[in-house]
Order: C-alpha cells, then sequence, then structure tokens
C-alpha cells in the first residue's frame, strides 16, 4: 500500500445505547480500490458516515495526512472527499442535469471546470445525456445508482466512499456498476467500496476489510480473502 | 357574467396575496421543517416601514421597496437570533419559538409604536379604479395581480436556474445529501428566510395597499389564512403553496358574493368546511410535497 489518503484509527460510533462501530483501524492507499465487507448491520455504513461527518464519532480520522474529525460535512466535501451514500438518495424531484450541477458545487467559481466534469459524466454515463431534462425520481433503478455516483464524481473527489452500489438493483445491472466502478480506478481515484456482494467486491477491490457487530475480523488482499474462508466466517459470525 | 368576471378579478387580487404568504410559509417548512408563526409579524413590520416611510414623505414608489427590504432583513434577523439556536431541537420547539419571536414583535409593536391602528399614507392613484367595459377594476388590485405574477415568475426562475435556488430545492428534499454536495446549512437556510421575508414584505405592502391602516396585530389573520391555504395546497409543496393561495382566494370571494344574505355570518365556517372537504378528497393537499414524511435539517 501506497502512502493512506485515509486514516481511521479506533473509530467509534455509538447511537444511544447501540454501539454501531467499535474502535476501527483502517487505511487506504492513494489510487486503490478498498472494499469493506460485512453483513446487515456489521456497522459498514456507520463507518462511511463518520468519516464523512454525517455520523457522531470518536477516535482518529486523517484525509491526506491532515486530521478532518469535527469537521461539517459541507466543508469536507470541498477537501476532496465524498460519500455516494446508500439507497442512491438522489433529488427525486429534480431533473438528471440539476443532480449533477449540485454535485459540481464543492468545485466553486470553477465554471469550465464543472462544464468539463459534466461532459465527462455524460460521456461516461450515456444513459444520463439522453435523460438530462428529465425527472431523476423517474429513472430505473439502475440509472438512479449511475446518477448518484457521476454526482459524486461532478465535483472531482480524490476519495470517494460508495455505499452499496449494487442494492436492490438486477444483477445485470449491478455488473455494469461494478464494471463501471472498475473503469474509475483508470482516472486516478480512490474508493472505498462498501458492499454486501462480497465476489464482485473481490474482483474490483485491491484489499479488503470484512466487518462483523463492529468490529473488524479480517482483512487482507482481494486474493488473500477470496481464497479464504475468512468472509464466510465472518458472515457466519464465528469469525 | 360580468359580475362573475368582477369577482374572478377580486378572488384573483386576494388569492394571489394569500399565495404569497402561503409560499413563505412552505419555503421555510419545506427546508427546516418549521411553520413559522411570526411570518405575519414580518408583514406587519412592512406595514410600519411603509408608514414611517410616508411620515418622512417619501414617495411610494421608494416606500414600496423600502418596506420590503426591512421585511428581509427582519427575517435574517429572526433566523439568526432566534431559529439558529433552536435548528436541531424538535419541531415542537421550533414551533413554540416562533409563537414567542410572533408575541415579542407584537408586544414591541405595541408598546413602541400604538396600540391602535395607524394610518397609513398611500398615493391616491391606488384608490382609484379603471373601468374597462362594465368591469371595474381597482389601481390596487392591478398592482397586487401585476406584482403576483412577477414574483411568482422571478422565483420560478431562482429556483430553477440558479445553484442556490437548486440547492435550496435539494436541501428541501433531502438535507444531509445535499450538504454532501457541498452545500451550506447556513446559506440555504438564511436564503430562505430572506425570500419568505421578500413574500411577506409584498404581501404586506399589498395588504396595506387595500386597507391604508396598520396595527400589531395586522399581520395574524392573513398568515392564519396562509397557513390554511399552504395545508390545502399540500404543506412544504411550493406549486401547492401558490395552489392553495389561489383556491382559499376564490373559495372566500364566491361565497361572500354568491352566499344569501342570511348565510354571510356563517361565510367563514363554509370555507374551512370546503377546505376540509377538499382535504378530504385529497389528504397531503392539492400538490403535495415531494418528500411528505422525509426527516428535515
Amino acid at each position: 500500500m501506497q502512502a493512506p489518503i485515509l486514516s481511521v484509527e479506533k473509530l467509534g460510533v455509538r447511537y444511544g445505547a447501540v454501539e454501531a462501530v467499535r474502535g476501527i483501524d483502517l487505511a487506504v492507499g492513494q489510487g486503490e480500490i478498498v472494499a469493506l465487507l460485512g453483513a446487515n448491520g456489521a456497522g459498514k455504513s456507520s463507518t462511511l458516515n463518520a468519516i464523512v461527518g454525517l455520523a457522531p464519532s470518536t477516535g482518529q480520522i486523517s484525509f491526506e495526512g491532515a486530521p478532518i474529525s469535527g469537521i461539517a460535512t459541507e466543508a469536507l466535501v470541498r477537501k476532496g472527499l465524498t460519500l455516494t451514500p446508500e439507497g442512491r438518495r438522489i433529488f427525486g424531484s429534480l431533473t438528471v442535469e440539476e443532480n449533477l450541477t449540485l454535485g459540481g458545487i464543492p468545485l466553486g467559481k470553477a465554471q469550465e471546470k464543472r462544464r468539463e466534469n459534466l461532459e465527462r459524466m455524460f460521456a461516461l454515463f450515456p444513459i444520463l445525456a439522453e435523460r438530462r431534462g428529465q425527472i431523476a425520481g423517474t429513472l430505473s433503478g439502475g440509472q438512479q445508482q449511475m446518477l448518484a455516483i457521476a454526482r459524486s464524481l461532478m465535483m472531482s473527489p480524490r476519495l470517494l466512499l460508495l455505499d452499496e452500489p449494487s442494492l436492490g438493483l438486477a444483477p445485470r445491472i449491478v455488473d455494469t456498476i461494478f464494471e463501471q466502478v472498475a473503469e474509475l480506478r483508470a482516472s486516478g481515484i480512490t474508493i472505498l467500496l462498501v458492499e454486501q456482494n462480497v465476489a464482485m467486491s473481490l474482483e474490483v477491490a485491491d484489499r479488503a476489510y470484512v466487518m462483523a457487530s463492529g468490529e473488524i475480523v479480517a482483512q487482507g488482499t482481494a486474493e488473500e480473502l477470496s481464497s479464504s474462508h475468512l468472509v464466510e466466517q465472518a458472515y457466519l459470525g464465528h469469525a | 357574467m360580468d359580475f362573475f368576471l368582477q369577482q374572478t378579478i377580486n378572488a384573483v387580487s386576494l388569492g394571489g396575496t394569500y399565495a404569497l404568504l402561503a409560499l413563505g410559509l412552505a419555503i421555510i417548512f419545506s427546508i427546516m421543517g418549521m411553520i413559522n408563526f411570526a411570518h405575519g409579524e414580518l408583514m406587519t413590520t412592512t406595514g410600519y416601514a411603509l408608514m414611517f416611510a410616508g411620515l418622512a414623505g417619501l414617495p411610494f414608489v421608494i416606500a414600496a421597496p423600502l418596506a420590503v427590504a426591512v421585511a428581509i432583513g427582519t427575517a435574517m434577523l429572526m433566523e439568526r437570533i432566534a431559529f439558529r439556536p433552536v435548528r436541531k431541537g424538535s419541531p415542537a420547539t421550533m414551533l413554540v419559538t416562533s409563537f414567542a419571536v410572533a408575541v415579542i414583535l407584537q408586544t414591541l409593536f405595541q408598546n413602541l409604536i400604538a396600540t391602535r391602528s395607524q394610518p397609513v399614507i398611500l398615493p391616491d392613484a391606488l384608490a382609484q379604479s379603471v373601468a374597462i367595459g362594465d368591469l371595474t377594476i381597482g389601481v390596487n388590485q392591478i398592482l397586487s395581480i401585476t406584482i403576483t405574477v412577477i414574483i411568482l415568475v422571478a422565483l420560478n426562475w431562482f429556483l430553477k436556474r440558479t445553484t442556490l435556488g437548486i440547492a435550496m430545492r435539494a436541501a428541501a428534499e433531502d438535507f444531509s445529501v445535499a450538504r454532501l454536495m457541498g452545500v451550506r446549512a447556513n446559506a440555504v437556510i438564511s436564503g430562505a428566510f430572506a425570500i419568505s421575508g421578500a413574500l411577506a414584505g409584498a404581501a404586506g405592502v399589498l395588504w396595506v395597499a387595500q386597507r391604508a391602516s396598520v396595527d400589531p396585530l395586522m399581520g395574524f389573520v392573513p398568515v392564519l389564512k396562509a397557513f390554511i391555504a399552504s395545508i390545502l395546497g399540500g404543506l412544504g409543496s411550493l406549486t401547492g403553496a401558490v395552489a392553495g393561495g389561489f383556491a382559499l382566494g376564490f373559495i372566500e370571494i364566491f361565497l361572500t358574493a354568491y352566499l344569501p344574505e342570511d348565510w354571510q355570518p356563517f361565510k367563514e365556517a363554509l370555507a374551512l368546511g370546503i377546505v376540509i372537504l377538499l382535504l378530504l378528497v385529497r389528504p397531503n393537499g392539492l400538490i403535495p410535497a415531494f418528500n411528505i414524511g422525509r426527516e428535515k435539517v
């Protein structure tokens, strides 16, 4: 692993009496795709939300070497990391293009860059170009997922946290989404991917962490994890 | 037929004012999940600003925009001083805060200005009317309809064509995700209050232009009507607020015009009865908000 773009130490997330994440450590190197795997309720989404400041957390989080704990979400995204949330959460009453425009807000006054990124997104996801004037809530699930990813990419993030991009999508669409995630690597972007779809995640990822009950129970390169039973054990709850 | 047309013009004029007020309530509600009951006091503030501007001898064309500017400033101050500290509080906390702001402002008006109604100097032209065929249209009605149309068109342009406008619509739909787009909560909420202040200010000018007087409780009844209009239209829906405002204007004017003399005392009750019937048919309002029940800020 190269110098970490993101490093997380002793991260804890607690919602009232529920301890969703129990002091985990993880690091993501520049240019890597790292998967964070685990069953429903393992604490994966809470980890991502804590990193972008949408969930209250304890412990240290650093982005590009500087501590970011306690910085407001809207300020963090301007530093170059963002989250594509679980369940897509596109703005359903806005058009496709308006959704993408919003993604460009962190670029500030760089109009040229915004236009350039918009064209790049339309090239990457041609279906969105076709439907640029359509109300986003009327897109299919797969198209909405593409829009959610494109909206995040509009701000040219250096680190993208991607939460369950395959959730609720037909297998064929899931293949397309994963192909697009793999293509993103070529653009130099670093990705921390949260998924329940283990096999496909290990195909695109360099390394992976496995979470269960708020703790990291296994980690390693994608090959190591694919060929061992660590992941299965984590899912079955006796890792 | 002429009588009908005449009443339609009256209804559009009154409905337009309700629509502006309801829109002001809806913008704040859509983003913060709060009904701002101090919205009426923004209207009253506008009325007093017009009164003082008139006393100072300013012409109406300067006094009116100045009064709207005062309403915008007051709305933004209200947000900064009263609502920002309780933004993370429960909806009940925010609601009670808005009542408190309303009562504090009413008390200030009563103690610092006057408890009784004060005259507002207006240009004579406003009280005149124009005859078109058999129709008589008041100049203030023409003003009211024109201003309402201009504001609705301008607001629509702002919300669809500017980044801040799009960000406000996004924040109304899903505030957390809007923050993931780098949308600053303070900027959006402050902007929403500025717009709602402008809408209350415009409605205040139109309201005072019909009555030529202002009193400390002036804002209460129209904002109560606007609240009913925004529920009728679909709470939190901007298009709904406009539809609800015009619908309520039509219901009230046509009941006044066509109800037999004996029934007139029951006009308000009948108007609300019709609103309840409409809500029974469309429980989420005429044009429901997109994100009913979604969590706010």
